[in-house]
């Protein structure tokens, strides 16, 4: 409280007598400003989640008002609802698709990442391109034959169809955030260790595997994100065996006007593994999105 | 020189995934494309027959269709700018210390983060219904209420939707540029008596500049393939009002079921994107951290 005070008179001096104001003071009390500001646009940024994290402790009673009500007695009911509408079936096919598929993309891109940049083939380059190429076609364009060969061979609601079509969504995001990953291990390190005649894999395991495991775990999180989210491979190729959560929610399309509350609280369960997810991940999510040009 | 032998062991452990890659990416558009000259209704087994450009001819004189290509521009190159713009400012907000900055950065990229099924439902039901919504509990001072946000706005409503989650990726992207510029510079500048806004506009812009043009190539890659947002919030409707080509295609193919010509239209589409993808490529490769090590 102490701080805001003091820097508001600062910005008052300011304002009255701006050329006797040392610099610094000046700066810090229009951060004050900035500061302000920024807490009010990310608080109404924000407040779209806060408001359905919120609707999901409410009865759908207190959910329907014109007036829309802060002060209510918070319940689980809505909670309890989605599980007993079988939200359960639909989560446990998330997590798999969603774990199985990134554990496949790890133990796929890793090697490649490294083959792309420590211990780098020829062409390189041409490589790379191919692998960003694949993110740049849309995957409409490739939904009709999925869907027809995908049913040709019987795996039309089938979680491994999503686990491996989510592992080739994943895996060149994943290639190109780790190469990233890898360059930035010093050269002298395995310069080092090579002079002194330490195997490869001893090096990787024991120098290169500790410098980029936080890169590997950041982009295991992003990978998580993108699949769990996804939802249009899996509404056209999954319902009732092998849907995942977005599918689940599909349903309360045609059910609105009548379960605000317990919509809110299944959206909240949908929504609340990525936003931890993308939380911890936050500081590499811009390296991931932009395949690793932006770190 | 590296030779045969070395050359393989430095390729095997990249194989896998190439492969992999090749068969689950490759291999449908390749089918994609023989599918589009193809006259082929799934509801009549039997039906298939090469047509050679009928498809094509087809999908450029459906009046619908060209309705539904400028809705995938708009709805696009819309969101993306407007995202770019409200990104910068909140980044030139957040480049400043205050307190809690971390917090406001966390509460900011949540919007991003939803599951984009779940935030379309939000916006639909919690936030722009017309009687309950917030949007119109909000602008009822003003008076608006009342106002169907959904059926008389439906491009602008998904619009909405889509620049409340990328605003935060555009932040995070110019964040990181503001970030990376050399203070030293700056500082030199504000010695020599510059103003704050000419600071930012002949040191901050262009310096910023790469990345403004990676955020805008980025976000309409990912943008022009928006389905979850469409199909949740207005299901391309009115009529086609607000549809894009994603789920103009999936109507053809899931409800209309034909194979042929969504086929085609998909084609149309991957030739739309390789266009704006091949700026894309020439982003990536030109200035960043790409050509280090290769």
């Amino acid at each position: 409280m102490a701080v805001t005070t003091d820097t508001a008179s600062d910005e008052r001096t300011t304002a009255t007598d701006e050329a006797q104001v040392p610099r610094k003071q000046r700066t810090s009390g229009a951060n004050v400003w900035f500061g302000v500001i920024a807490w009010i646009v990310g608080i109404a940024f924000f407040f779209p989640v806060f408001w359905m994290v919120l609707t999901s402790f409410k009865t759908e009673a207190d959910a329907y008002t014109t007036t829309p009500k802060i002060i209510f007695e918070p319940t689980l009911e809505q909670y309890e609802g989605v599980f007993a509408a079988g939200i359960g079936p639909y989560l446990a096919n998330s997590v798999a698709a969603t774990v199985i598929s990134t554990i496949l993309v790890l133990l796929l891109g890793v090697p490649a990442a490294f083959a792309l940049s420590l211990r780098p083939v020829q062409k390189t380059t041409d490589v790379l391109f191919f692998f960003i190429s694949t993110k740049m076609l849309p995957v409409v364009a490739a939904i009709v034959p999925i869907y027809v060969v995908v049913n040709q061979i019987g795996m039309l609601d089938n979680i491994w169809t999503l686990i491996i079509l989510y592992t080739g969504m994943n895996l060149p995001i994943a290639v190109w955030m780790m190469r990233s990953f890898f360059l930035e291990v010093p050269g002298e390190l395995l310069e080092q260790a090579s002079i002194d005649g330490a195997p490869l894999w001893r090096t990787l395991r024991e120098i290169v595997l500790p410098i980029i495991s936080p890169g590997i775990f950041a982009t295991a999180l992003i990978c998580v994100i993108f699949a769990w989210n996804e939802f249009f491979f899996a509404v056209n190729l999954t319902a009732a065996n092998a849907g995942t959560v977005p599918v689940f929610l599909v349903g309360f399309i045609t059910s609105e006007g009548l379960y605000w509350a317990q919509l809110s609280a299944a959206a909240t369960l949908a929504a609340l593994p990525v936003v931890l997810a993308g939380w911890v991940a936050q500081n590499k999510l811009v390296q991931g999105l932009s395949f690793g040009a932006v770190k | 020189m590296i030779d045969r032998a070395e050359g393989w062991r430095r390729r095997a452990p990249l194989l896998p995934a190439l492969v992999f890659t090749i068969i689950v990416t490759q291999i449908p558009f390749l089918l994609t494309l023989f599918y589009s000259v193809q006259s082929w209704n799934l509801v009549r087994p039997g039906s298939q027959s090469f047509v050679w450009f009928a498809n094509y001819v087809d999908v450029f004189t459906d009046s619908q269709f060209r309705q539904v290509a400028i809705n995938t521009i708009v709805m696009t190159l819309g969101s993306v700018l407007i995202a770019v713009v409200l990104g910068l400012l909140l980044a030139l907000l957040l480049n400043r210390q205050f307190v809690g900055r971390g917090v406001v950065r966390t509460l900011l990229i949540t919007p991003f983060l939803i599951t984009p099924v779940a935030a379309a439902l939000l916006w639909r039901t919690v936030l722009l219904d017309p009687t309950l919504g917030l949007v119109n509990f909000v602008l009822s001072p003003f008076g608006a209420s009342g106002t169907e946000w959904i059926s008389q706005f439906p491009l602008a409503s998904v619009m909405a939707a889509l620049v409340w989650q990328w605003t935060p990726f555009m932040m995070l992207l110019l964040l990181a540029g503001l970030q990376s510029q050399p203070s030293d510079q700056l500082e030199a500048a504000r010695v020599d008596g510059a103003s704050a806004w000419s600071v930012f506009r002949e040191l901050t812009l262009p310096h910023l500049r790469r990345f403004i043009e990676l955020g805008v190539v980025l976000g309409t890659i990912y943008l022009v393939n928006t389905f979850d947002t469409v199909y949740m919030m207005t299901q391309g409707g009115p009529g086609v009002a607000s549809a894009n080509l994603p789920f103009y295609i999936y109507q053809r193919a899931f409800l209309g079921f034909d194979i042929g010509q969504s086929a085609a239209m998909g084609v149309v589409v991957v030739i739309i994107t390789l266009i704006a993808a091949s700026f894309a490529l020439r982003l990536l490769f030109r200035s960043f951290s790409v050509e280090e090590g290769i």
